[in-house]
């Protein structure tokens, strides 16, 4: 790769399930900008089975849309010389079902739960976690081994220097197993174990010859801590050692790039890390597809991701329905649908998954759906994203009325900077304003939040390019990735509807505007031509907007294309059981919000 | 991007149909390339790995792991029966000894020193790959499975439950939009798949189940009907294999739908033949859909109306249309207009205007119409 000071030209692509996505990003003046963006259907499977096929389309889509060549004899030309070829390559892949791994701990709270981190904070999909307590008995585990085809396996257990009984006989159950990989018939499984030291020989024995197992650190290595990084390093390494080696066209594509390739997730994950770190604020985001929605958090510097595999708008949309059942979708639809209707519609969606809303009804539909989709995958996310269960906590005479247990989850709705969001329901909403309040009615944001969108999906892009350049990517990320929407104020507290709820204060260049709003609305203050605004907050004595019911808290935030949205429908939020109290309800909502046209 | 819509569903009145039969895990070919197999000609067998049990020695006697090989009376590799002795205590002086069988026949696998397990795993247990389709064999992958052949009907259906099949065809009626209803289904039935109807209700379903009618291919099947039938709401479309003793095959989507004239015309032609049906639907990753497959001898195919097979969304092609509001209803491609339009969403996307069989012409997104494919 050139000197990242040399580099001013930069393709990105990402190689998804359905679609390549390709990104060109070109120094000007000072900063980087996004120029252009191509696409064009993936071809990992038949008849081209060839990832690069589907690469060469989204950068000639590319090359026509900049009028730069990028490519000469089907190849990428590296350095960039006046209008020809580019300095710096990257790429993400989450092509042929992504890296699909299963963990195995001692404790399933503890090693178990560390190693699915690691695997998921890697980009991983977990397809099942292992653990010597998981109340199965043998047998079960080694049939249920057998059946997945996994494209590795993270084994842990047992803290340096503990018990070696436990996690060796998880390594007999892997080993009785014979487990085959997913892709290529020809070698052995990849395993990483990354357990306590003290049972590494033991492993090697049973695991050596039948698998093709690397040793890495304990990621447990004390209860007190985890050390994710080396077990996280070597599935990076294995993905693209093994499995992405396997998968059609990758040889090449992997010759081509100038870093390795990263699993999409876990380039997402990075880039969201990346701004929380640099702009030291709490963030959530969401990437929401057909198939599977990825939460990422970082709160108070500690990353988690989690991936809710069956959750999805198309692939996934009836097993939407299945968890979340018709009560929950049908509470945010303004119209009346019956039982039989609605689950047709969503079994018609799933069997023709790449069919769009053409009519209104039908979008009102399709985000319903996302509602649950998104809060089932948040809800997920906050039991995942705790601290570390089974640590030793000491404790005073003043703790006695204040006692918590270990594994608290690390989501404070409160304390939340910045929620985005990811994914074509929530980046191609015919309207902003649908976005926000899709994220608002699924998360349910406490206290001020701001509220963003991913423009046109390049944070896998941009996380990948962050690994090697990383001034580039974030000054993409601000300047052309994020779509701010506006700040949501949301007291938490209940209250009768047109009770007094909250006083907003807005100081902006040229702009004072007071408004006082009651319990039970949904109300978006405009601010033109300001990009932050100071913000005073004071709500009434049974609502709380951070600073302690009644007490008033300022702040400076980002303004956004759709404005300051006030939700004052309380926390937790309560929509009416009742079909016609219902309706009339969120007609009246999403009439005052321009939710949808008339 | 270049292909914005879906590229359909094969319904074809005369194709090459290849089918590939794999076995799950190496094994052997039993057939050879120009042979011709009947549906249930055993193609390729292999032995799956048998079930491993454990034993937990250390525990049973009483000792500490890293003293179980030195008890153990059959060592790793010996075959053992059922309720054999593997294990046995010293005992005190040689007297009072307590002894572990095994709870299966099979082989030992391991005997564990650290953690004190023994695994037993059962013997092998035999499977079969059988042709599924009439036809000839024309190219063998050792040690895998065959690609078969035939010549013959292939109708591809949206979504489908239940295993392979074969059996004549029957119609409960010749009118496309009837519900099977359980007084409609008839004695004679039995063994066969019956053909057409918009809908076919859970009764219906019920009776075809206790009778035992082979499958049954339909316009539409209600969401939840499918979910009452199988016991469980599918969340994702991979299907194929519920054992439920009948393949359900929708050829339009879920509710009543009436079945597209030309799959309805097609599967008339050959009521009484026998036909090959699946229900596996996966809707991800490597795409199946049901199908039904009529191997048909030179004569019949001599006397099936031929089609000319279309390439990618044309002006003058056939779609379906498969979203709200002119859902399932069949058109000619009249125009397709560069430049994206808004639709009521105000979504604005690449559109197509087609030409209903009412005469009416509608405005659709791209990806709202599918090929009806030849």
């Amino acid at each position: 790769m050139s000197d990242p000071d040399q580099v001013r030209i930069i393709l990105a692509t990402d190689c998804g399930s359905t679609t390549t996505k390709a990104i060109l990003i070109e120094k000007r003046e000072d900063s980087f900008r996004l120029v252009v963006r191509g696409e064009a259907p993936t071809t990992v499977e038949a008849p081209f089975e060839d990832v690069t096929r589907g690469v060469l389309n989204a950068v000639r889509e590319v090359e026509e849309l900049s009028g730069r060549t990028i490519l000469e004899d089907e190849c990428i030309v590296s350095p960039a010389q006046g209008l020809t070829g580019v300095d710096l390559y990257v790429s993400t892949s989450s092509a042929g079902g992504g890296l699909q791994m299963m963990v195995a701990g001692v404790v399933r709270s503890m090693t178990a739960e560390s190693a699915e981190r690691a695997a998921l904070g890697a980009g991983a999909i977990v397809m099942e976690t292992l653990a010597a307590n998981d109340g199965r008995l043998p047998y079960r585990r080694i049939e249920r081994i057998r059946q997945l085809r996994p494209d590795m396996i993270l084994l842990s257990g047992g803290i340096d220097g503990g018990t070696v009984t436990h996690v060796v006989e998880m390594a007999e159950l892997i080993a009785a197993a014979d487990p085959r990989p997913r892709l290529g018939s020809g070698y052995h499984l990849p395993v990483i174990y990354a357990g306590n030291q003290k049972a590494r020989e033991e492993v090697e024995r049973l695991l050596g010859s039948r698998t093709a197992l690397s040793v890495v650190d304990n990621l447990r290595p004390v209860l007190e801590r985890e050390n994710l990084g080396p077990a996280r390093e070597r599935i990076h390494d294995l993905f693209m050692e093994h499995v992405m080696a396997q998968a059609p066209g990758y040889r090449k594509l992997m010759a081509w790039t100038h870093t390795p390739i990263m699993p999409t997730p876990g380039a997402v994950g990075r880039m969201i890390q990346v701004a929380a770190e640099r702009n030291r604020i709490d963030v959530v985001g969401v990437d929401i597809g057909g198939a599977t929605t990825d939460v990422f958090s970082v709160f108070d510097g500690m990353f988690n991701r989690t991936v809710s595999a069956n959750l999805g708008i198309s692939y996934s949309i009836s097993n939407v329905l299945a968890e979340a059942g018709v009560a929950a979708i049908a509470r945010w639809l303004p119209f009346d649908l019956s039982e039989a209707d609605l689950k047709d519609r969503l079994g018609n969606k799933m069997i023709r998954p790449t069919s769009i809303p053409q009519t209104v009804e039908e979008l009102i539909v399709e985000q319903a759906v996302s509602r649950e989709a998104l809060r089932l995958a948040f809800d997920q996310h906050k039991s995942f994203a705790v601290s570390l269960k089974g640590v030793q906590q000491e404790r005073t005479i003043s703790d006695t009325f204040d006692q918590q247990t270990t594994g608290q989850s690390l989501v404070d709705m409160m304390h939340l900077d910045l929620i985005i969001g990811s994914g074509g329901v929530l980046s191609h909403a015919p309207r902003r304003v649908q976005s926000a309040l899709m994220m608002i009615d699924a998360f349910q944001p406490e206290g001020i939040t701001g509220l963003a969108v991913d423009s046109i999906f390049m944070m896998p892009h941009l996380g990948v390019l962050s690994t090697v350049h990383e001034q580039a990517a974030l000054e993409v990320f601000e300047r052309d990735c994020l779509i701010h929407l506006g700040p949501c104020i949301a007291p938490v507290g209940t209250g009768a509807p047109g009770s007094p709820c909250v006083r907003v204060e807005i100081q902006a260049p040229g702009t004072s505007i007071q408004r006082d709003i009651p319990a039970g609305e949904l109300t978006i203050i405009s601010v033109e031509d300001a990009e932050t605004l100071d913000l005073c907050v004071t709500p009434t004595r049974g609502f709380d907007v951070g600073a302690g019911k009644g007490a008033a808290t300022r702040h400076s935030v980002r303004n956004g294309v759709v404005g300051i949205i006030v939700d004052t429908r309380g926390r937790p939020l309560a929509i009416p059981d009742r079909s016609n109290q219902r309706i009339s309800r969120l007609k009246n909502w999403y009439k005052t919000l321009h939710l949808y046209p008339e | 991007m270049a292909h914005a819509y879906t590229p359909g569903l094969r319904v074809s009145p005369l194709a090459v149909v290849r089918k590939i039969r794999r076995l799950p895990l190496a094994g052997e070919v039993c057939v050879e390339v120009a042979q011709n197999v009947e549906p249930d000609t055993a193609v390729a067998q292999t032995h799956l790995p048998g079930h491993v049990h454990n034993v937990n020695v250390a525990n049973a006697l009483g000792v500490a792991p890293e003293d179980v090989p030195a008890l153990m009376t059959r060592q790793t590799g010996d075959q053992v029966a059922a309720d054999e002795q593997i294990a046995q205590s010293k005992g005190i002086f040689g007297l009072l000894r307590s002894s572990v069988k095994t709870p299966v026949s099979g082989v030992i696998e391991l005997i564990s020193g650290v953690t004190g397990q023994v695994l037993v795993r059962e013997p092998p247990v035999p499977v079969q790959v059988n042709a599924y389709i009439r036809g000839r064999v024309v190219e063998v992958f050792p040690g895998e499975g065959v690609a078969i052949e035939t010549h013959g009907t292939l109708i591809q259906g949206i979504f489908g439950i239940g295993g392979e099949t074969y059996a004549p065809l029957v119609f409960f009626s010749d009118d496309p939009d009837a519900v099977i209803t359980p007084d409609r289904v008839e004695d004679h039935f039995v063994g066969r798949i019956v053909c057409g109807g918009a809908v076919v209700t859970l009764d219906a379903l019920r009776r075809m189940q206790q009778i035992g009618v082979a499958g049954v291919v339909t316009g539409g099947v209600p969401y939840h009907d499918i979910g009452a039938l199988l016991g469980y709401q599918i969340g994702v479309a991979i299907t194929g294999g519920e054992d439920i003793g009948l393949t359900v095959i929708a050829t339009e989507g879920f509710g009543r739908m009436r079945m597209a004239a030309r799959t309805f015309d097609l599967l008339k032609v050959h009521e009484g033949r026998h036909a090959s049906i699946s229900g596996a639907t996966q809707i991800r990753a490597g795409v199946i859909r049901p199908e039904v497959i009529v191997g048909l001898d030179d004569t019949a195919a001599a006397e099936t109306p031929t089609e000319t097979a279309h390439h990618g969304l044309v002006e003058g092609g056939t779609v379906r249309i498969i979203r709200n509001p002119f859902f399932g209803r069949i058109g000619i491609v009249e125009t397709l207009p560069e430049r994206p339009q808004p639709l009521p969403t105000e979504a604005t996307v690449r559109v197509a205007t087609v030409r209903l069989d009412t005469g009416e012409t509608v405005v659709v997104p791209r990806a709202n119409v599918e090929l009806v494919e030849t």
